[in-house]
């Protein structure tokens, strides 16, 4: 066991940092710190433009391999760049769908022909992806979705009918990676398909959804005979299942060390606050900050584990099934203890109809982390299931 | 970066748990742990002989293996597994680690090779009151024309009444907290020294009083500078603590495991009751725990090895070993709780093993300190800037 980074490693951290405080700054200033979670919806065209610059200088989709434009990062420097970013305020990551789902994906499981179309504007900051898993009747249950493409023989290519729901940042992506049932009579994981889809087309409707913050970073979204070109299916219809559990691997992949950054950052302004307030003095308050120390430290050496892939605790990597839910946990007892932290000033919002401050929007959005990408229920069911081998749930 | 086992550590990880498999088995823990002296002496003559335990950690020029903490650790986690009973946490990672960071090359040359030959040691720090740091310190040490006095009375000292050799923590009369704090290392029959069993709810880990009558004590015998040693002997408690929470992890771990053996085998309403999911969700959270707490246990022991290779703070000592304390201290008891609570009325009888790990989780969250002390002293260095 190690824990320091090589000289190597800390010449790359030394890069990175120096092109950020290099780079962000100027008309990039008012974007620092912003459009994390619970604030998506922010300075969206500036965050874009922001995706541009850091493709000029090389920094979109680092960890991709060579042959496909990235820097075909190692694990380690992955891990630097992620936490010298947020260190450096850098703005929520508009791009992150494409670069940490999408374009993994096409990558591992597309054509050739896919992988030329595509991955050249996530690298360059200009196509940004939605992920169209969730429908009406098909959340934790995921394989029940019922939306459906067919093969139209004449036009050679895929109609996809049928409705997504919750779609992150639909209505600012120009494409979707859409599972949809490409055999009408199949049930469950089988006969699925997974495709890539262009949402500005007329088949294609994106509808917001009002969230409890008052804001509208996910939509409802309705296909009714969207167009998919014969070749935007990845892999053979079928295969979608498959396709789409892979991409979930990804989701867990080293982006998690600098969304702890961002905790980080979120727990610096709490203690902060609690300094400036009078809170930590409250000997309730102090045990809770401590605590919140302790779970983000443990978070950090907990992924560290996972990212050096070791084994040590079976074949099962533990450390990786634990993350979700104990992340997601912790950042929700977090979002709590800043209300409690604010006190009383924790009600007033910053103006009319519903503008709430940095820490309110935070504690609110944290109610969403033990839902979206497995809720805490379904970790528990896996963690049970696949860990500790207990039965499975039965199925209706 | 490179956070995980390397080959040896696993081979020697695998050792141990093959070995403890075999000689720690529950019926041997019952039988040691009725035991006033509270271990096998053969048993630990084969942990010092044949395994070499108690030299991982030592350097070869005094006699030991010159590992380092992670190898310590890895063999501590799979000994708090088997609630092994030696007083090997008390020799070596108390006693052991005492000499190691206040000794000078003189007194690790006296001591260390006794120690990795299987003489056992402890530390006596607490005094009549209790604490888990400098400030429970209540024996008083003299300096009376070039040698030691000690007078007054430790207490909850583990294995304080077999220890062969002892460490004593001993402060100027009328000193208090971290001023006039000394460290002293002696045989456990020096004249003066009288030394009482004390029973303990964990009957795995015994405790002692002991009472320092005039003992008077030779120059030699002070470890570091007279009255100055608060914060060595902070950071040999914290290395213990890292010790300790590898205890509590192998025990959260094995709590787990036995308690799904049993759900995986117990009907009720027509089914095995490991397939309820109320039971299940309780199974997820106790794994969330513990590999959460092993991951604070290894970077911590990493961490301990740089402290003891001079290449980290005190202070980044101090707060991973808080981290892990605290946090293995709770999951280690919310393992074993939960376990009683599943396996239902077994899991209150005597018989079953599952009661054995539910007390030593309370004796190694006590000793040293519990889930608030450490939040405590973490908030300490978060909120009032002080260094701990
Ligand atoms: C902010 C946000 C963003 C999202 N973004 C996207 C996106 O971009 N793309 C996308 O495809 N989806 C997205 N989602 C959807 C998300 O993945 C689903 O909400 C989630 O999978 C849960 O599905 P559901 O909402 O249908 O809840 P349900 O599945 O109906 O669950 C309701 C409750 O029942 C519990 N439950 C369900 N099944 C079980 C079971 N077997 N055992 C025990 N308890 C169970 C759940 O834990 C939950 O508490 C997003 C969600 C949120 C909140």
């Amino acid at each position: 066991m190690k824990l320091s980074f090589s000289k190597q490693d800390e010449q790359f951290r030394a890069e990175v940092a120096a092109w950020l405080q290099a780079n962000l700054c100027g008309e990039y200033e008012t974007i620092r710190w912003r459009g994390g979670p619970g604030d998506e919806h922010m300075y969206v065209e500036e965050r874009k433009a922001w995706e541009r610059k850091l493709h000029e200088g090389g920094w979109t989709c680092i960890g991709w391999p060579e042959a496909h434009g990235g820097r075909g990062a190692s694990i380690e420097q992955q891990v630097i760049f992620n936490e010298e970013y947020a260190r450096a305020g850098g703005p929520g990551r508009i791009g992150h769908i494409g670069e940490t789902l999408a374009g993994p994906t096409i990558i591992a499981f597309g054509s050739d022909q896919q992988q030329q179309r595509f991955l050249p504007g996530i690298l360059r900051g200009e196509e940004f992806w939605c992920q169209g898993y969730s429908e009406p009747s098909a959340g934790s249950d995921l394989a029940n979705v019922k939306t459906r493409a067919s093969f139209d023989s004449d036009t050679q290519q895929w109609k996809i009918s049928g409705q997504k729901v919750w779609t992150s940042l639909a209505h600012e992506s120009q494409y979707c990676f859409v599972i949809a049932r490409t055999d009408p009579d199949s049930v469950g994981h089988k006969g699925l398909g997974f495709f890539l889809l262009a949402m500005d087309q007329a088949g294609v409707d994106v509808r917001p959804i009002e969230q409890l913050t008052g804001t509208s970073e996910f939509n409802e979204v309705f296909f009714d005979e969207a167009r998919c070109g014969a070749n935007d299916i990845v892999g053979l219809p079928g295969d979608g299942w498959k396709v789409a559990m892979g991409l979930l691997g990804f989701e867990r992949g080293v982006s998690t060390l600098g969304q702890q950054m961002l905790f980080q950052n979120e727990l610096n302004e709490i203690v902060a606050l609690a300094k400036r307030n009078g809170a930590a003095r409250d000997p309730a308050l102090r045990a809770r900050i401590a605590d919140a120390h302790m779970g983000l430290r443990i978070m950090r050496y907990n992924s560290m584990r996972m990212l050096s892939g070791g084994v040590d605790d079976g074949a099962l990597q533990k450390s990786a099934m634990i993350y979700k839910l104990y992340w997601a946990s912790w950042h929700r007892n977090l979002g709590k203890l800043a209300m409690d932290v604010l006190g009383d000033e924790s009600e007033i919002l910053e103006a009319a109809p519903y503008q709430l401050g940095r820490l309110q929007s935070m504690y609110l959005f944290t109610r969403s982390d033990t839902i979206y990408g497995g809720t805490n229920q379904i970790q528990r069911n896996i963690i049970a299931e696949r860990a500790l081998g207990m039965p499975r749930e039965p199925r209706g | 970066m490179d956070f995980k086992f390397s080959d040896e550590q696993i081979m020697i990880r695998d050792t141990a748990e093959a070995f403890l498999a075999e000689v720690s088995t529950s019926a041997a823990v019952r039988a040691a742990m009725v035991t006033e002296r509270g271990y096998d002496p053969d048993l630990w003559a084969r942990i010092c002989t044949e395994m070499y335990w108690p030299a991982i950690h030592i350097p070869e020029q005094y006699g030991g293996l010159g590992l380092g903490y992670v190898e310590l650790v890895a063999t501590l986690e799979q000994m708090g597994r088997r609630l092994l009973c030696a007083p090997f946490f008390a020799s070596v990672c108390l006693a052991g680690n005492a000499l190691l960071v206040a000794g000078n090359d003189a007194q690790k040359g006296a001591w260390l090779p006794r120690l990795v030959a299987g003489s056992s040691a402890t530390l006596a720090f607490a005094g009549p009151q209790g604490g888990s740091d400098a400030a429970a310190v209540s024996v008083t040490c003299e300096q009376v024309g070039g040698r030691y006095r000690l007078n007054g009375v430790s207490r909850y000292v583990l294995d304080g009444h077999t220890a062969e050799w002892l460490v004593v923590a001993a402060r100027a009369p009328g000193s208090a907290g971290n001023s006039g704090v000394s460290l002293l290392v002696l045989e456990a029959n020096t004249e003066g020294v009288s030394r009482q069993w004390l029973p303990t709810m964990d009957q795995t880990r015994k405790q002692a009083q002991i009472s320092f009558d005039d003992v008077w004590l030779d120059a030699d015998a002070l470890l570091g500078v007279e009255g100055e040693s608060a914060s060595a002997l902070e950071t040999v408690l914290d290395l213990a603590r890292v010790a300790l929470a590898a205890d509590q992890v192998g025990g959260a771990q094995q709590s787990l495991d036995m308690t799904v053996d049993y759900l995986q085998e117990r009907v009720q309403f027509g089914r095995s009751i490991a397939s309820y999911q109320a039971v299940k969700h309780k199974c997820a959270d106790m794994m969330v725990k513990v590999e959460a707490g092993r991951s604070a246990l290894y970077y911590a022991a990493c961490i301990a090895d740089e402290a003891l290779a001079g290449s980290a703070q005190s202070s980044q000592l101090a707060e991973a070993a808080s981290i892990a304390k605290g946090y293995c201290s709770d999951a280690y008891f919310f393992n074993a709780g939960c376990g009683i609570q599943l396996f239902g009325g077994v899991g209150f009888t005597a018989e079953y093993d599952i009661q054995l790990y539910f007390k030593r989780a309370k004796s190694t969250e006590t000793f040293l300190g519990n889930g608030d002390y450490h939040r405590q002293r973490l908030a300490r260095q978060l909120l009032d800037e002080e260094t701990i």
